[in-house]
Parts: C-alpha cells; structure tokens; sequence
C-alpha cells in the first residue's frame, strides 16, 4: 500500500496558518544589507555574572533533570522577585511552574484549562502565538479588536460585549507586542469589575512587566478577587535579555497550578538546568541589569517616536515594552504593500501591523531594541521611501 | 542629568546634542549648555577617536613603565610626575598603591627609542630610584572596547 501522508496529517494541524511575520521574516532572509527593525528580543547580550553562573554550573556537574517544577531555590527566587518588585505573593512549593519560555508557561494555561468549544476571549493586536495555541487546546477564539483611539488599551465594554456563556478565559497581555501599550489602575479595575460578575479565568502574559517607562506595571492578580482566578505567565527573556535560555514560569492558585504541573511533567520533564542557575543569579543580582537596560529603551524609544514624528508618521509615545506601533493609513496603501515595498525598494524592514491581528491593519510594528546609529539609519530609508508615496 | 549627559558622550563622542536630548527628554539648548559648561570646567577634556593602529600597518611599541621615586617635600609625588608628563611620548601618567609608585604608559617608534627614553629621561629626573619596563603585545581591549571583534547582530529572526 502506498504511503499517504495526507492520510495522517490532522485538519486542525494543517489549518494553522503560518504566521504574517514568520512569511515576512522569510523575505527578509534572502536579502542583503537590509537596515531592519524587526527583532523582538533585546539588543544586549545576557550580562555576563547570569552567563557565568551558568558556565559555573556546568563546570560543577549540574547536568541532571530538576526537580519537575524547577530547582527549589530558583522558586523561592521568582517568589522573592515577584514580592520585591511587583506586590505579588505566591508559595514556591506550590503556585510555581519554571518552564521553557514564558511560550511553554501560555500554552500549559491553556491545555489545563480549556475544554473542547470553550471561548477564550483574545484582544488583537497582540502577540501572535495565543490564536494558534487557544485552538490547539480546542478553545474557539474570539478575537476583540482594540482601537488606536484609545491606545490599544482593552476597555470595560470591550470585554463585557464579549462575554458569552461559553466564556472560559481572557487572555491579557500587557505590556503589549505589538502596540507598547499598557493597562493602568483604572482600566485594569474596570476589567476586574466585570470579571468578578462571571467565571472566567484570566491569563496574564507579563512577560514585558519590568518594561514599563511611566508608572510601574500593576498585575490584574493584584486587583480584588482577582487572585484566585489568574495565571500569570512570566520569563526572563525581556527584562534580562535572555531570550535564547528559554527560561519561563507561572505563577497561579495551587488549583491551577497541580493541573498545569502535570502536563509539564509529562512533556517537558523540568526545564533547562544550566537555565535554571543562570536564572537564579540573574534573580538574585540583576535588578540593577534590569533597571540599566530599561533606562536605554527608554532613552531610544524617545528618539525612535521623535523621529518617526519629525519624517511625517504619527506614533503615539508607548508605555511599555520595545515597540512603537506607527500609523500608515494615512498613505493610501495597505500596510503589507508598505512594509513590502519598503523592503524592496530601501531596504528597511519594519513589521507589517495586521500581523498581529485585524486591528493592526494600517500599522507597523518597530522594534527599537536597536543602537541609536541604526535606528538612524532605518529611520533615513523610511523617510525616502514615503517621499516617494 | 550631567552624568547621563557624559555618558553617552563618552561612549560615542559624535553623538548629536540633539540625540542626547531627545532620548533624555529634555531640551537641545539645556544639553548643549551643560556639554559647553563641561568644556569649559575642564570635565570635558576632549573627543578622541579609539583607533586600532594595528589595521593601518603603523608599527610602534608601547610600554608600561614602573617607576620608584622618593617623594619631594611639601610636593609629594607631584613633582615627579609632573615632570614626566612633559613628555609627548607619555600617554598615561598614574600614581599607585603596591609595590612601586608611578604607573607611565609611553608609546614611540620602536624599542632602541623606548630604552633611550628610560635611561637618558626617565631615569636621570631627580628622586627616580629604580624603573622596571614591560612591553605590550597585544591588545585585547582599551577603553571599553575589545578588540578586534566586529560587533554582528546575534540575534535570530524570530518574531
């Protein structure tokens, strides 16, 4: 019998559409000396004490699997962490999960909570990873377009026009990629007062939490009633450059967290241990790595608004994280056949905003985790590029 | 404001004073008033380039020089030093803890002019007791940069 691998290939595998960034990234692969401000992940290498406990734990043999949920001292760290710098309490024997990635952290959330035909309410534009996820767990996304007027912020009426029975979690991601936006006291109050009217789980994605440039990031965990029905997901990619490390966690009710351990243990074993060490030096001697770093975006990110405002593009100032989302309506043309275009044409390579979602048509996503010369140099082929618009 | 200010002056002396102001959130005209002020007190001392003289071919050696020296009345060691740093192949003058006493960096064509420089120069200035020269080889990093390493963007295009 001849093998038929469509025979084997799942529908809800096939469906998944590959992401507008991923084709986009692929262009840019093949092209030379392009200028581009694509990248989301910091433009620092990870400070060199984290590396060195790393280094220094290889060096003393620690090449074994960890306990399943992640070296005991590395969960006291993150509860520590979590209490000095954001007001947060949770037990590191029970409400912690270290895994690969604040990635691994989201999906878990999901798979232990959702039933097949569960809604999982996503504000776009967001990150590009919830969709694909929520449907693999068997969840039907319902997307909720977010507005530039109000800087992409999630409203109270938002969120409760689309709440159904059916609703089994939201998903808040803030500080956000794509939009550098933020959720403060206020709107956060007014989302938890329609959340304590129903049943629905929140996970909060925090991952951008140490990157806020106004005031400092509030958790929807912190809020009122909100504790026990939040899973928070978290990592040490942004606020310590460690995007390649692969180090995450949630932080999440024993309830939750049992649930989530288990699937885990089951396909994960325990995450990284190099990570892990390395993880726990940047926990216990980075708040000033942090603080270093968070204070070059923002010197960046006034310049990278105040350039792209000065060349003709209207950007709003973001609070957080290393994105600007620019506007381009104003053009005439589509943002896929801007960034395209600009690519061709000059060479840049910005991110086209409906990537993220539906409401980010019309926008682009730059990242500014990029040296002030480069930032230039970019901001000198766009300029050319929309005089000739 | 000053600090951060010199900072990023120091880390890359083309910088626009209205870069610095945009990125600080303040204003040009404050940015150059405090960069004029430090020219002007002496905590801006110049703008200089870190070149890697070994690319262009240029031969020259350089030396660190250890140098003993019995302190002068009422001077210290400032007379000595002073001195020393009349000389235009000095680059460095410092005075240390330890074991001997002025550090001096100097820089000349080849090793017969460093030698030359030590015995007919150095060594015959007044409370100099001893000298202990050591050549360089090579050099791995100088004013915060390392050397030879051309900076590439590392990272994946990943999201």
């Amino acid at each position: 019998m001849k093998f038929d691998v469509s025979k084997c290939l799942p529908s809800k595998i096939t469906e998944i559409k590959p992401s507008g960034i991923r084709k986009f990234f692929d262009l840019l692969g093949e092209m030379k000396d392009v200028v581009g401000l694509t990248v989301g992940q910091p433009d620092f290498d990870t400070p060199w004490h984290i590396r060195n406990a790393g280094i220094r734990s290889l060096e003393e043999g620690h090449t074994y699997y960890t306990s399943n949920n992640g070296i005991m001292e590395m969960r006291e760290e993150i509860a520590n962490y979590q209490k000095r710098r954001f007001g947060l309490e949770y037990d590191a024997a029970t409400e912690i999960i270290v895994t690969v990635g604040g990635s691994e952290a989201i999906d878990l959330a999901l798979r232990a909570l959702i039933e097949p035909g569960d809604e999982v309410i996503i504000p776009q534009p967001c990150f590009v990873c919830y969709e694909p996820l929520a449907r693999l767990a068997g969840a039907v996304p319902i997307t909720l377009d977010l507005s530039a007027d109000n800087g992409f912020r999630l409203t109270a009426d938002q969120l409760r026009s689309a709440i159904t029975e059916k609703t089994k979690m939201l998903i808040l991601a803030f500080p956000n990629n794509p939009t550098g936006s933020v959720l403060r006291r206020k709107d956060l109050e007014e989302i938890a007062e329609v959340l304590r009217e129903t049943n629905i789980v929140v996970l909060s994605d925090e991952i951008y939490a140490e990157l806020t440039y106004g005031e400092k990031h509030i958790s929807i965990a912190s809020l009122e009633g909100m504790r026990e029905r939040t899973i928070i997901a978290n990592g040490f990619s942004k606020s310590y450059a460690m995007t390649g490390w692969r180090m995450g966690y949630t932080l999440a009710p024993k309830y939750f967290t049992e649930q989530m351990a288990k699937i885990h243990q089951y396909g994960i074993m325990s995450a990284p241990t190099t990570s892990q060490y390395a993880s726990i030096e940047a926990l216990k001697n980075g708040d000033a790595d942090i603080e270093y770093m968070k204070a070059e975006y923002e010197a960046r990110r006034r310049l990278i608004v105040s350039e792209l405002n000065r060349i003709g593009i209207e950007t709003f100032m973001p609070d957080g994280a290393f994105y600007v989302f620019a506007d381009l309506r104003k053009f005439g043309i589509d943002d896929e056949t801007f960034c395209e275009r600009l690519l061709y044409e000059h060479k840049c390579a910005i991110v086209p905003g409906s990537a993220f979602g539906e409401s980010g048509r019309g926008f682009a996503r730059l990242s500014y985790a990029y040296s002030p010369a480069h930032i230039h140099k970019a901001i000198a082929r766009i300029e050319e590029f929309i005089k000739t618009l | 404001m000053k600090e951060r200010i010199l900072a990023y002056l120091e880390k890359d002396s083309r910088i626009t004073s209205s870069d610095i102001a945009t990125m600080l959130g303040v204003s040009e005209a404050e940015v150059k008033a405090i960069i004029e002020e430090c020219e002007a007190d002496g905590t801006i001392l110049g703008y200089r380039t870190v070149v890697n003289w070994e690319k262009t071919g240029k031969n020259g050696v350089t030396a660190l020089i250890e140098l003993k020296t019995i302190p002068q009345r009422d001077k210290g060691f400032g007379s000595v030093a002073e001195c020393i740093c009349n000389f235009p192949e000095v680059k460095s003058v410092a005075l240390m803890s330890g074991g001997f006493d002025l550090a001096i960096t100097v820089e000349c064509a080849n090793m017969r002019d460093v030698a030359f420089f030590v015995a007919e120069k150095l060594a015959t200035i007044e409370g100099v007791t001893a000298t202990a020269t050591h050549f360089e080889l090579q050099i791995y990093k100088e004013n915060g940069v390392v050397y030879g390493t051309e900076k590439t963007d590392k990272r994946g295009n990943s999201w």
